[in-house]
């Protein structure tokens, strides 16, 4: 018996910004982790994460991250990813300046 | 100081316009990104976790007034207005736009400046004293050496693809500022007993996942074959080191697998093949760098004012610790703190910048340094004039009194922004500070290195920290690994891992531990906390930082 799959997001850096974007089910990349499909079939990851990296004029290294279904969407679950969603520590900068 | 030849300038300007080409045709879709990231990482860009990070050399951690305005200018106009200077005495800058990288080459070109060979497997950025040709105690300016080995790596045919990167550090005093014994290659300058000058050649120094001393591979090299004798080490190297694992890749590991006697004599073999390849045309460069080095037209100015300002104790703390000796003595060596406490460290806005450079200017023979240990330096500065560069510091936030002291701290950009990361590290350098600062204990505890690297690689020289910090994910959590006793000077050692590590909470209160262990065995003021370790060893600072385990075994 294989493991029980953990709900990934598909993301990656914006190729002209490079900050953090992850894929939403109607095929947009969003700057909101939020607004991701919450993908909580293997195949399917398998899938969306091929359809990703075959738009490397938007995304630039595409992969699965895990992720947890929250109140208004998709979450970080890995200190990485929930630091990807926010920006630094040190200064105000990246996307928790824009919120 | 060393200005481009015309060379120099264009090949750094037909590589601005190569990449700005590449990066119009990554962006028209020409290019993919696995054609496009090698292309990338060698003029410097990297992919980090919010956003590009252009890394720009600062060769020898020199530079003039004019570059550091173009740096400010840079932060400015296509970043967020202010720079990171790393321990390889670079710049990094953390959020440029890739449509806007070329721009910023050509603004770095027209100062003299590049961000080539900054990544890949080349041989990177050459690094020196910092104090290089102000130190009191130097046998010789290292920077030449570095210049001519900066001239001879760029673009070396036979070295754009060495099984891993390859760094080289240079200095010209006995006292090692320059971590020379872990680095690939640490060269260090000196006399023989018949005055004539020459290098000692150090190989095989790294820190990474398996931190290794260098090992003297020659004693006493004649000035006259140092590039010959590099270039056998390289070439020796390139042939044999590993390519199969890129954890076993880097010279330190082949001198350690081979063992240094092999390699010596490799190396000696492939160096009397070379040796007469070299017409002496590098000599003559050689030369001609050397008089580009030569040391300013010194002052002579009425010091009575600094004697008198040291009557100010706020003056005076500042004068004792951020002051170092001049080879003249009417001189002193200012290094400005890029660590006020709460800060990042080695971060530096535009406004400060400008600040710094306008003091090199004015006061300080137009020259200004980076130092590994991530400040900025003012190498001569004639004494009358301290007291106005005190006061222009403070009117700067830059006149934080604390080099070499536990606020002081080295620490990597960490998983605030670089993408290998396993924790972060600036955020516990700036708690670290502040709560010594709130302790008001710094002055008391003297001189104390703490180093923090955000991952095993270790670019924040955590082994040679005399406490040194390892950010890790602990299935999913940070976790922050001490060791202790550590040195990155001519007494090089790694430290010793102190025990299990400590969760982002517990880490502050655990050096705070640690500093109350050491004020209470210490003999008295004079013995440091790194002589005191010596003395002691690690037990009494293990019982301070598992005050339970000593609970439980008892
Ligand atoms: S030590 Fe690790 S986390 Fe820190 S800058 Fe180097 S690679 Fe990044």
């Amino acid at each position: 018996m294989s493991r029980q799959f953990t709900p990934k997001v598909v993301t990656a850096n914006a190729l002209l910004e490079g900050d953090a974007i992850w894929l939403t089910e109607d095929d947009r990349w969003s700057r909101d982790i939020r607004e991701a499909e919450l993908i909580e079939d293997e195949a399917h990851a398998q899938l969306r994460l091929l359809q990703a990296q075959s738009q490397p004029d938007v995304a630039v290294g595409a992969y699965l991250a895990d992720a947890a279904k929250g109140a208004t969407g998709p979450e970080p679950v890995h200190f990485r990813e929930a630091f990807r969603t926010r920006g630094p520590s040190n200064y105000p900068h990246g996307k928790q300046e824009i919120r | 100081m060393y200005h481009y030849n015309d060379f120099d300038e264009a090949f750094v300007r037909n590589r601005v316009a190569e990449f700005r080409a590449q990066v119009e045709r990554r962006i028209d879709g020409s290019l993919t990104e696995d054609e496009f990231k090698p292309l990338r990482l060698m003029n410097g860009l990297y992919l980090q976790l919010h956003a590009y990070m252009l890394r720009v050399a600062i060769p020898y951690g020199t530079l003039n007034s004019r570059q550091m305005r173009q740096l400010a200018m840079i932060a400015e106009r296509w970043d967020k207005g202010y720079g990171h200077f790393t321990t390889r005495q670079n710049i990094q800058y953390n959020w440029p736009e890739l449509c806007d990288v070329p721009a910023m080459l050509e603004a770095l070109a027209d100062v003299g400046m590049h961000a080539i060979q900054t990544s890949g497997n080349t041989i990177r950025n050459v690094t020196a004293d910092h104090f290089a040709g102000a130190a009191a105690d130097e046998v010789a300016d290292p920077r030449p050496v570095a210049e001519l080995l900066r001239q001879w790596s760029t673009d070396h045919p036979e070295f754009q693809f060495l099984p891993r990167k390859f760094k080289i550090a240079v200095t010209g005093a006995e006292a090692d500022r320059a971590v020379i014994r872990a680095h690939d290659i640490g060269i260090q300058i000196l006399r023989n007993d018949a005055g004539e000058l020459g290098y000692r050649m150090i190989v095989g120094g790294g820190l990474g996942r398996t931190p290794m001393i260098g090992k003297v591979i020659r004693d006493f090299l004649p000035e006259a074959d140092l590039l010959p004798y590099a270039e056998a080490i390289v070439s020796v190297y390139n042939l044999l080191g590993r390519r199969d694992n890129k954890y076993k890749a880097r010279i330190k590991i082949t001198v350690h697998e081979h063992g240094i006697e092999e390699i010596r004599a490799l190396v000696e073999e492939r160096f009397a093949a070379l040796k007469p390849q070299f017409s002496g045309v590098d000599r003559q460069l050689f030369a001609e760098i050397q008089d580009a080095f030569a040391a300013p037209a010194w002052t002579g100015a009425n010091t009575s004012a600094h004697d008198a300002a040291l009557a100010d104790p706020v003056y005076r703390a500042w004068a004792d610790t951020n002051l170092a000796a001049h080879r003249n003595p009417d001189y002193a060596i200012v290094s400005v703190s890029l660590k006020k406490p709460g800060a990042t460290p080695g971060d530096a806005t535009a406004a400060q910048m400008r600040v710094l450079a306008d003091l090199a200017e004015t006061f300080g023979h137009d020259e200004l340094r980076i130092s590994h240990e991530q400040n900025v330096i003012l190498p001569h500065v004639h004494k009358a004039y301290l007291p106005a560069i005190h006061k222009a510091l403070k009117g700067a936030d830059l006149a934080t009194a604390n080099i070499g002291l536990i606020s002081d701290i080295i620490a990597c950009p960490g998983m605030d922004y670089c993408a290998l990361a396993t924790a972060r590290s600036i955020p516990v350098a700036q708690e670290i500070a502040t709560r010594f600062e709130e302790l008001k204990l710094e002055h008391e505890i003297g001189a104390l290195k703490i180093k923090i690297s955000g991952c095993i690689n270790a670019c924040g020289h955590h082994h040679v920290g005399h406490i040194g910090i390892l950010g890790l994910d602990r299935a999913g959590v940070e976790n922050y690994q001490i060791t202790l006793g550590g040195d990155g000077t001519e007494t090089t050692v790694i430290g010793e891992r102190a025990g299990p590590g400590f969760s982002a909470d517990e880490i502050v209160p655990a050096i705070e531990r640690l500093v109350w262990a050491y004020l209470d065995h210490r003999h008295d003021a004079s013995e440091t906390f790194l002589q005191t370790y010596r003395r002691l060893g690690l037990a009494p600072f293990k019982a301070a930082l598992y005050p339970e385990a000593r609970a439980d075994a008892a």
